[in-house]
């Protein structure tokens, strides 16, 4: 009972936030509700038992992806908003079908699904692991059978962070 | 009151990853895109949380991890593009993104 209020409460507001942030005419403001949205989803996460994902989603997300948006936002102190400006060979209803197609699409594929007999999971739980506790589970497998992942993905982020200042870079 | 399934979690990050590809297709502010993006981002790490709670195995939380991991690598060259993009055309408009170098 407590769960399903959690949840849909949770869900209304991580909508919201998401329709808010696509809609609102303000980039900054834009942006604000880009952190509620992240903050609301952190919350889930916590719900879910995923308490390490929860942490991580706040400060990656919305301590660190968000505030570099915001500088991006501000460095481009803009004349004109984007929009003012209307590209007469722009399809916005073509935009909206292709959407609506999307969502009719996952519709019908989970209509679909819930009608068949239940899944069987060939996933076994997390049970081969020596620790306890959501963090100390997530560790252990990051530094066990995803090492490598892990390291590609700290090579990724390196790359990535030195095409970021390249690209910023005032002259090149 | 019934009791909240996988599906309901579905359910929610598809409407989340509808709203992300509405922001791609509608708007032409390119930040607020990048920020469709991210939306649609977390609406499948919502789906890998959930998953993960449902077998009670933490492999969805390790690839949900990985995702952030790729939103920030993402996150990092786009706005660096955008930032080379704006100072030389004064825009953000994504129309007007029809250059391949400058």
């Amino acid at each position: 009972m407590l769960e399903a209020v959690v949840f849909y409460v949770l869900a209304a507001f991580i909508l919201g936030f998401g329709v808010l942030v696509i809609t609102a005419r303000n980039t900054v403001h834009s942006v604000l509700f880009l952190v509620a949205n992240f903050l609301c989803v952190a919350v889930l996460y916590v719900v879910l038992a995923a308490e390490f994902l929860a942490v991580i989603q706040v400060l990656v997300y919305a301590g660190g992806i968000v505030v570099l948006y915001l500088f991006v936002v501000m460095l481009v102190n803009l004349r004109a908003v984007p929009e003012a400006r209307l590209d007469p060979r722009r399809q916005s209803r073509l935009g909206f079908l292709l959407t609506t197609a999307l969502l009719v699409e996952v519709i019908a594929i989970m209509v679909y699904s819930a009608n068949r007999p239940g899944a069987v999971s060939t996933l076994a739980p997390t049970a081969d692991v020596p620790v306890s506790g959501n963090t100390e589970v997530v560790g252990w497998l990051l530094y066990t059978d995803y090492l490598i992942p892990f390291e590609v993905a700290s090579v990724l982020l390196l790359v990535a962070m030195i095409g970021a200042i390249l690209l910023a870079r005032k002259e090149a | 009151m019934y009791p909240i399934t996988p599906y309901h979690y579905l359910v929610l990050s598809a409407a989340l990853f509808t709203i992300g590809v509405l922001g791609v297709m509608l708007r032409r502010n390119v930040i607020i895109i990048f920020m469709s993006i991210e939306l649609m981002l977390n609406a499948v790490n919502i789906n890998l949380a959930a998953f993960s709670h449902q077998w009670q195995n933490a492999i969805g939380q390790v690839f949900a991890i990985f995702v952030i991991v790729v939103a920030a690598a993402e996150a990092a060259v786009g706005l660096g593009i955008i930032l080379a993009f704006f100072r030389n055309k004064d825009t953000l408009n994504v129309d007007e993104m029809n250059i391949m170098r400058w």
